[in-house]
């Protein structure tokens, strides 16, 4: 097992986000630093663009997660409903 | 006619991919002259995975959207007078480092990905490095927009480019890029693409960053965030490339590891100045530089390496080594620059002893043993008005640049000698990792422009440390150099928080 | 908690950078200028580059032409990266509202069979015009010299990705998003008579060493006359002939020309002021490459628009060459 992250920068959109991932990954582990969250998973996490767009009440492109976000750790899989991150071990 | 509906993936192909096609006039390898060179063997650039597929009009928009953030909080910085919500003046000179070691970097990192931007074969691959080009230059210069503020309030900001070229230590991470960018266009991005963007800049621009805004830097924080989130997709085409290179042909392999060995090895070098930077430089504390390489390279690189298992690449050379270190290169660094301190663009300054007691507690194998009792002393002289200058020129590394400051990790009383010796001559190095880099390409590294031997054959004026200090380097003495107590920085300081009602 | 601070104690030690005060005296600096001037790096360089020896990494020799200062190329747009980004979101923002509204209202219905395949075959292949202008301004990024000029063709050159992306999208609207009409054109830029004259040129110019004559070719000779046929007199026969809502779709590019020729024709003009080498030089490029293209652009130009549209477009570019002092 290895863990995953991604790391969102801390503000108001990032905390709708938060939210989401919680949601749909319920394994995750959040943890606050200075201005930014770090979420965990092991092997795998997914942002999914409808759990965003329902925590935040407007329509939300997978796109601008990148507004927010600060790093990630994993292999990258991007298309129109979500984002995932992945390690194969 | 009902459009079909496209999903990103195959928009993306359809807007860009295609663009390029087979030569009938003109040979393509004249086009792109330099992809054969390094032996990497490319079978089908049409495999090629787009790491995140951003068309431009995408790209303009979230791009200034970011943009438009940052700019808002530069200005009310600057109108607000942020420089005085720092928690401590001895904060900004890392700061003074950062413009003149790291800033400069990110150019670099524009021109090489500029380079292969252009000289990729395929398409997607060469869109991917444009990207990146674009946003390395928006790095530097909003790195230059978010100092410009402090530049007004504090020394030895100023002449930052000027210095870049010119200054000992900064030779260290110049010659890293002009390194990379020497290289062949693949080496380029095994060096930068992955070895430095996936696993080291995060151990910059995250702990570093996030230590900015505990110590009250708007400005910096800001600017350090908005970069990381295109580092992402830098990251992500990092890993692309690797991937790529070792899915094409099983020749690649080897010459990929080397790669990997050589840049992990130089990077982690390079990131011995970051280390004293969070230990040393940072007065409110958010981990120590040892927790952030167990975070952001064992766990992070370690999970990396696991997944590239498959394709036969392993850990870097040396892995046993850099993870002795972590304990190590902070305290010798900082030790390093304090000795040499009046030849620095910065201020140096002997550890609180509330900070001593935070790097006991934090490098409790180490600290007390090896360190500490140095700034016991270092503080009983300072006490007696006997300020410790070291006034030889340090000895560098071919490789790395770096004084030879470094001790064998399993015996941290003695210094690590190495040495080779080529037509001739004889090269010295810090470790074993900077001879075996050396061994392998001693052509390219007997070049190396070291700024002690360069002192030493005239060619930085003098004769006296003072004068190419003042002349070559263009540095102020006495307000961009010395001990921050008694400095210019510090006095001004003093009456601005005077003036706190 | 308020905080009052009396300003006499805040006094700004310098106003700018030292190397913006060595250039523009100590006073209040532009953004501009402080993310422009100096950023490159000028000396001590470690190693040669291996896939170039003979030169360094930075290295003027890279063009013919000779600057005493390299940083005289100012851009009349003072762009630097967020002043960039910001104004092409803008025109992206009307041009993605211009598409949409296109898109939504179907107006490809009301384009004719003979007018649609005439967009596809005299526009859409274009976008492999506009793929090599990317190439070629990357070409000049990356081995130019000073930030001021490097940058203006870096943005050039991402203009150019967006644009050939623009194109792609108009065939993406023709074809219902099946990629049929960007297959179409590629065969056309491939095979067609019509077009392999200036596949032909741009092949040449990917295969040129100098980036300045680069620049000369692209930005100045091949532009002009491609922008001015294209987007200038085959958008008018398409607005006379039941295809003005094409317009929609290629208003990016007229916008982004306008822009683009203020920079280009000041780089010309400085380049050629600095002096008579230079400008012996740049006449000589002007006048090889102008020969090139009309030769490659005159079939495609005459069975686009008639016999009169390349000597008004080459008129036009004499206009622009003589104004940079060129002749």
């Amino acid at each position: 097992m290895s863990k995953v992250y991604i790391a969102l920068q801390d503000n108001d959109e990032s905390r709708y986000i938060v939210e989401a991932i919680e949601e749909d990954n319920p394994d995750v582990t959040v943890i606050h630093q200075p201005a930014m969250i770090r979420i965990e998973a092991d092997n795998f996490l997914a942002v999914k663009r409808a759990t965003v767009e329902e925590k935040m009440g407007r329509d939300w492109d997978v796109q601008e997660l990148h507004l927010n976000m600060i790093t990630i750790g994993g292999n990258v899989d991007e298309d129109d409903e979500q984002i995932t991150l992945t390690w194969n071990s | 006619m009902a459009a079909k509906k496209l999903n990103i993936k195959d928009k993306y192909r359809l807007l860009t991919r295609d663009l390029d096609w087979e030569f009938s006039y003109r040979d393509r390898k004249k086009a792109f002259p330099f992809e054969e060179f390094e032996g990497i063997k490319i079978t089908d650039w049409s495999k090629w995975e787009d790491p995140f597929r951003l068309t431009m009009d995408a790209y303009w928009k979230y791009q200034a959207e970011k943009e438009k953030k940052l700019y808002a909080i530069f200005d009310a910085f600057a109108q607000n007078n942020g420089q005085l919500n720092i928690t401590d003046p001895r904060y900004v000179n890392a700061l003074k480092i950062f413009l003149t070691g790291v800033s400069p970097l990110e150019y670099q990192a524009f021109q090489g990905f500029a380079h292969t931007g252009r000289q990729f074969g395929g398409v997607g691959a060469r869109v991917a490095c444009q990207m990146q080009s674009i946003d390395e230059l928006r790095h530097v210069q909003t790195q230059v927009h978010a100092m410009s503020h402090y530049n007004k309030f504090f020394d030895g900001l100023q002449d930052w480019s000027h210095m870049h070229d010119r200054v000992w230590y900064l030779s260290v991470p110049k010659s890293f890029f002009n390194d990379a960018r020497a290289a062949g266009p693949f080496e380029f991005m095994v060096a930068i693409g992955f070895s430095f963007e996936y696993v080291l800049t995060n151990l910059l621009f995250v702990p570093f960053m996030s230590g900015a805004a505990y110590n009250g830097d708007m400005a910096t924080v800001t600017f350090g965030f908005s970069a990381q989130s295109d580092e992402a997709r830098h990251m992500t085409l990092g890993l692309e490339v690797i991937k790529f290179l070792l899915e094409q042909h099983e020749d690649n392999v080897p010459i990929v590891q080397k790669w990997i060995d050589k840049w992990f090895w130089r990077g982690t070098r390079l990131l011995t100045i970051v280390a004293m930077m969070m230990d040393y430089m940072l007065p409110n504390k958010v981990m120590s530089w040892k927790e952030a390489w167990e975070v952001y390279f064992e766990e992070a690189g370690g999970a990396l390496f696991k997944d590239l298992a498959r394709y036969g690449i392993r850990m870097p050379k040396y892995a046993d080594v850099i993870e002795k270190e972590k304990e190590h290169i902070s305290h010798q660094a900082w030790w390093t620059f304090y000795t040499h301190g009046h030849a620095a663009g910065f201020h140096t300054w002997i550890p609180t002893d509330e900070e001593l007691d935070w790097l006991s507690e934090k490098y409790p194998d180490t600290f007390d043993k090896y360190y500490r009792p140095r700034w016991e002393l270092a503080k009983e002289m300072e006490a007696k008005g006997e300020r410790f200058y070291t006034k030889a020129l340090p000895q560098l590394c071919t490789t790395c640049q770096i004084p030879m400051l470094f001790t064998e990790m399993d015996d941290p009383s003695q210094t690590c000698y190495r040495d080779s010796v080529y037509e001739g001559e004889r090269y010295h190095f810090c470790s074993d990792g900077c001879k075996d880099i050396f061994d392998d390409e001693p052509e390219k590294f007997v070049q190396s422009w070291l700024p002690v031997h360069q002192i030493f054959q005239g060619n930085c004026g003098g004769p006296g440390v003072e004068d190419i200090l003042r002349d070559y380097y263009q540095m102020n003495l006495g307000a961009d150099n010395m001990d921050i107590k008694g400095s210019p920085d510090e006095t001004r300081w003093k009456e601005w928080k005077k003036g706190v009602a | 908690m308020t905080i009052e601070i009396k300003t006499s104690t805040l006094e700004p030690v310098r106003s700018t950078y030292a190397n913006i005060e060595r250039r523009f005296g100590d006073k209040p600096a532009t953004r501009y200028q402080e993310a422009t001037y100096d950023l490159q790096s000028e000396t001590n360089f470690h190693y040669r580059p291996l896939w170039q020896p003979d030169l360094e990494l930075n290295d003027t020799r890279r063009t013919a032409i000779k600057m005493e200062d390299w940083y005289a190329f100012k851009d009349p747009r003072q762009f630097y990266y967020g002043t960039y980004v910001q104004q092409r979101a803008k025109m992206q923002e009307n041009a993605e509202s211009n598409y949409a509204f296109f898109e939504k209202r179907n107006l490809s219905r009301h384009l004719s069979d003979e007018t649609r395949a005439a967009v596809i075959r005299y526009l859409i292949p274009l976008r492999h015009l506009e793929h090599t202008a990317n190439l070629n301004n990357m070409y000049g990024a990356a081995y130019g010299y000073g930030t001021a000029i490097t940058q203006a063709l870096l943005f050039d050159g991402m203009d150019r990705l967006g644009i050939a992306q623009y194109l792609s999208r108009i065939g993406l609207i023709l074809d219902g998003n099946t990629g049929d009409a960007l297959a179409e054109a590629k065969q056309q830029w491939m095979e067609a008579d019509i077009w392999q004259g200036l596949r032909e040129l741009c092949e040449e110019m990917l295969t040129t060493e100098d980036w300045f004559e680069l620049f000369v070719a692209q930005d100045l000779v091949v532009d002009a006359l491609v922008y001015d046929l294209v987007y200038n007199q085959y958008d008018q026969y398409l607005a006379e002939n039941g295809g003005e809502d094409i317009a929609i779709l290629t208003e990016f590019m007229q916008l982004w020309s306008k822009d683009n020729v203020r920079w280009v024709d000041a780089v010309m003009k400085t380049a050629v002021a600095e002096s008579d080498e230079n400008k012996a030089l740049i006449t000589q490029w002007v006048d090889k490459w102008r020969g090139l293209a009309a030769e490659a652009l005159a079939p495609l130009a005459s069975e686009m628009l008639g016999e009169n549209a390349l000597p008004a477009a080459l008129d036009q570019l004499d206009k622009r060459v003589a104004k940079a002092g060129i002749k």
